[in-house]
């Protein structure tokens, strides 16, 4: 499998906060989802995809290009949509479009109105009367419009309402059709990524936890409850995090299968969402 | 093709879509040499991973339901009679599981079992 984007050993120190031997691919053709709670170095991440930010070591590849060097051929062929896009408050949406489209050799107006007639935009609004949904709507239409071959998205579905963020998944969704696009959205909210992502990178404090197919994840990751004072967390095989209340313990185990057939019946074994694997890893008493 | 996907199911997605697809098969509704959808098309009709589909189509595969031609796309593969007839009975068979199972659970012994049976399959005829 080719990859659109390769990261190997990157790290990126703040005085509060350090990125540090952060390793992983986007396979080309595919959605990944970069998951994480909040301040665990997402946005970090893609800054330093779009070499935004100064990176301290380590190496990003876009296309199999290095991110530095050839910086403005990658970007040609990025479309990055902004947690909370800006763009000059009292331009119209199509005069927005007209000085951005230089900058892209692949620029096809015609799919820039009808993307903007899709989502019920007209292209004589002044920026700054769009609702944030919108916003997000304009600015993908903006990256769908030139063409671009991966799609860099920074949270965009936070503070969207479900049928913005429907849309906006269907549109992903229907550009991956074509297997030479790839898409790389970053988010908390899990469910959104729970159907629509091919691969989960997970990030937690600066580090990458895992990176797998979504597919795989979810069917070998569990949850394993069981009452009383029974069972020690070590006892779990496959133990990733886990949480002790006074009336029983719940565990987290990337091998529900061993779990399941070590403790027969008297446990509780479900299968993991993303969100429970995001909790216990981040918030559980402990992981291993 | 007609796939319905449930995210409440215990079963994994990429096994409800090989489920369904095999029971069409077998029940005619799909015929010999009928398209299936492109498994990106597939991904993006159900809203899922394209990992997902592409799966459940190389199980679909590999039980000899359909064959996959690089650059032309997938197609219900020739089905010999006689392996068909094999394939519904296995179904059968695993039906016939399910219910002594549940019957098992609710302590319902061979006979009685065996009366319920005899009353069902009477009633059809």
């Amino acid at each position: 499998m080719d990859n659109a984007i390769e990261i190997k050993g990157l790290r990126k120190a703040y005085k509060s906060f350090t990125l540090d031997g952060v390793t992983f691919d986007v396979p080309r053709g595919y959605i990944t989802g970069l998951i994480g709670p909040n301040g665990a170095g997402k946005t970090t991440v893609i800054k330093l995809i779009m070499n935004l930010i100064r990176r301290n070591a380590g190496e990003v590849k876009v296309f199999g290009l290095d991110n530095l060097r050839h910086e403005p051929e990658i970007k040609a062929r990025i479309g990055f949509v902004y947690d909370v896009p800006r763009f000059p408050e009292d331009l119209r949406l199509e005069q927005i479009a007209s000085a951005l489209a230089p900058f892209y050799p692949k620029w096809d107006r015609g799919r820039f109105l009808a993307l903007l007639d899709d989502f019920k935009l007209s292209p004589r609004t002044v920026f700054k009367k769009l609702s944030h949904g919108m916003k997000m709507q304009f600015s993908l239409a903006l990256a769908l419009a030139h063409d671009a071959d991966l799609i860099l998205m920074d949270e965009p579905t936070a503070g969207l309402d479900p049928v913005f963020r429907f849309e906006l998944l269907e549109k992903l969704r229907a550009l991956i059709q074509d297997e030479r696009k790839t898409v790389l959205f970053s988010s908390h909210i899990t469910s959104d990524l729970e159907r629509v992502a091919d691969f989960i990178t997970f990030i937690h404090r600066g580090r990458i936890m895992f990176s797998a197919g979504k597919d795989d994840i979810l069917e070998s990751w569990g949850v394993v409850r069981v009452s009383g004072g029974g069972l020690r967390p070590e006892d779990v095989p496959g133990l990733r995090g886990y949480r002790r209340s006074e009336y029983s313990l719940e565990a987290l185990t990337s091998d529900i299968a061993a779990a399941r057939s070590r403790f027969g019946g008297s446990a509780a074994c479900d299968k993991a969402s993303l969100e429970d694997i995001m909790f216990f890893i981040s918030r559980g008493d402990t992981h291993a | 093709m007609k796939i319905i996907i449930s995210n409440s199911s215990p079963d994994p997605i990429y096994e409800q879509i090989t489920r369904q697809v095999k029971a069409q098969i077998i029940s005619g509704d799909l015929r010999e040499g009928d398209p299936l959808p492109s498994i990106r098309k597939l991904a993006h009709d159900l809203q899922i991973s394209v990992i997902t589909t592409k799966r459940a189509y190389e199980e679909l595969e590999k039980e000899g339901f359909i064959d996959t031609v690089e650059g032309k796309g997938s197609f219900v593969a020739m089905q010999n009679k006689e392996l068909l007839r094999e394939k519904k009975m296995k179904l059968v068979e695993e039906k016939l599981a399910g219910a002594v199972e549940e019957a098992k659970l609710l302590g319902i012994g061979l006979a009685e079992l065996r009366e319920m049976l005899a009353l069902l399959h009477g009633e059809k005829e």
